[in-house]
């Protein structure tokens, strides 16, 4: 095997190894997007009853649970694949080791795509069972957008890192709740018309602003808009760039620093 | 510059540098964690740093390993540059230290496993059955390292630092919280491992004991500098003490270490 490819092998290995030794982990990946999917469907069912907008459209508010939680789950994998190795003060070993930064980058976005496939493949599995959830018949463009959404999730992932890397497990906080302070932005479950005006602009900065507006799109009026698509990969191959980049300048910080060593709880 | 060389008592024929360090400085802005220090080491040789809390031995083991990059100076690991060529001679080099831990959740095999893939160990199963047969830990196997003793950490620990079979081998404390009969098994794999291999060790340590049984060379730090160096025996015989430890003594109370 190709060493490089050899080395981020390992470090996929390493979190498979965690998920078969630690159940609850993998419970807590089905967990959250399971629920969170049950509740939305059941509040679409009520409001459905009442209005004709969800009528039209039953599965939107599914589909945005869904989309959101691959959002989150995608940034999620990515900084608590991580923070596991500041949690078991594993850090020191893995800069030690012949591991490059960009190598432990690439194996935080796979492992993050095995976490979000898990944890969100199953709750988009159950919707389909109970409540006869189905993707529009656009398949290739949800997956589409499902890509973006997971390769912003893996952007602000990257950049979280690099801020647990130069503050160490104080920056925790913000692996839970940086994606939080941009909901309310994008337009999961609204168009991003009932936003003040001067919030707008900065909506459109998100690349998931695209992605939502695209999957409302499709629900409501039957049409796939490809420019939203190509908006959201634009400003997602800005980001990723910025991520990936943020957290290369981090770990050479931590090198003049002196971090990678002492980094842990 | 000071021009230390450190050669072996032990029974080798190389004399091939494979540390060089040369007006190295590490500052932390205006703290200055290392100064100027220059030295070098052969093959096959065990060097000891000593020093209080702070003195700047991790800071130097880190320089050397470049995960740390210096201020100043020049650091060659195996005739080349440290941080121009780190992910070569990375392959080439380990560490062990029991302030920097292993996965607690997975076991040692687990462990042994995923750094055994890091650095591209080849027969990586046959690797891992010798180094578990040799380090007592074949009954470990399959425990998570989480739920190990001290000491059987340590063994663990000082596995994966012996995975790759490297060249040189970097101990902080190896031996730091064991009891006098593990800590006396780890000493004595560690010096049959080097007899065997002809590995250099550099070992940052607080256990004088210790240091005067494995090192044969000995740099004594004291605020980011080198105080003294030379052999156990001869830094004993120079401050007129009965051993390590009553020089250490003597120069922490002078407050130079």
């Amino acid at each position: 095997m190709i060493l490089f490819i050899r080395r981020i092998y390992a470090m996929i290995l390493r979190h498979i190894y965690l998920f078969m030794v630690s159940w609850p982990r993998v419970l807590e990946l089905i967990y959250w997007p399971f629920l969170n999917m049950v509740l939305w469907a059941f509040m679409s069912k009520f409001l459905s009853q009442s209005s004709n907008v969800f009528l039209l459209a039953s599965g939107v508010l599914i589909a945005s649970v869904i989309m959101w939680d691959t959002l989150f789950r995608g940034q999620l994998g990515v900084t608590l694949s991580f923070i596991e190795e500041l949690w078991s003060r594993n850090l020191g070993n893995i800069a030690v080791s012949p591991l490059k930064p960009i190598e432990l980058i690439f194996s935080l976005i796979v492992a993050s795509f095995l976490r979000t496939m898990i944890g969100v493949g199953g709750a988009g599995i159950a919707a389909y069972f109970l409540f006869d959830f189905q993707i529009p018949s656009y398949g290739l463009g949800f997956i589409l957008f499902f890509i973006n959404l997971l390769v912003m999730g893996w952007a602000l992932g990257l950049a979280i890192c690099a801020l647990l890397i130069r503050f160490g497990l104080s920056a925790e906080t913000f692996a839970w709740a940086a994606l939080f302070f941009i909901q309310p932005l994008c337009g999961v479950f609204y168009p991003i018309s009932i936003l003040p005006e001067w919030l707008q602009p900065i909506s459109l900065l998100i690349p998931a602003t695209y992605i939502f507006e695209g999957m409302r799109l499709t629900f409501f009026d039957g049409i796939f808009n490809i420019n939203l698509l190509f908006k959201a990969c634009f400003i997602n191959l800005l980001y990723i760039f910025i991520g990936i980049n943020l957290l290369l300048y981090s770990y050479s910080y931590a090198k003049k620093k002196g971090l990678l060593l002492g980094n842990g709880e | 510059m000071n021009n230390l060389i450190f050669k072996s008592k032990k029974n080798t024929t190389s004399e091939e540098t494979v540390i060089f360090v040369k007006n190295v400085s590490k500052n932390y802005g205006d703290i200055e964690a290392v100064k100027n220090i220059s030295f070098s080491v052969k093959q096959s040789r065990t060097l000891g740093l000593l020093g209080s809390n702070g003195a700047g031995k991790t800071t130097v083991i880190m320089m050397l390993m470049g995960i740390l990059k210096s201020s100043l100076g020049e650091i060659n690991i195996l005739n080349k540059d440290i941080y121009k060529f780190r992910n070569s001679i990375s392959k080439e080099i380990n560490f062990a230290s029991p302030f920097v831990e292993l996965p607690h959740k997975l076991t040692v095999l687990q462990n042994l496993t995923v750094f055994g893939h890091l650095y591209g160990v080849k027969n990586l199963s046959i690797k891992i059955e010798k180094l578990s047969v040799d380090l007592d830990i074949k009954d470990l196997l399959k425990r998570k390292v989480g739920k190990l003793s001290a000491g059987q950490k340590t063994r663990v620990s000082i596995a994966k630092s012996l995975i790759n079979d490297p060249k040189i081998l970097f101990l902080d404390e190896p031996t730091a919280s064991l009891d006098p009969d593990h800590a006396d098994w780890i000493r004595s794999y560690l010096e049959q491992y080097q007899n065997k291999t002809s590995s250099t060790f550099i070992l940052a340590s607080h256990n004088m004991p210790e240091v005067e049984r494995m090192c044969d060379d000995v740099i004594m730090m004291g605020k980011g500098k080198i105080i003294d160096y030379g052999t156990p025996k001869d830094l004993i015989k120079r401050y007129s003490r009965k051993d390590l430890e009553g020089v250490f003594l003597q120069l922490a109370r002078n407050d130079k270490v």
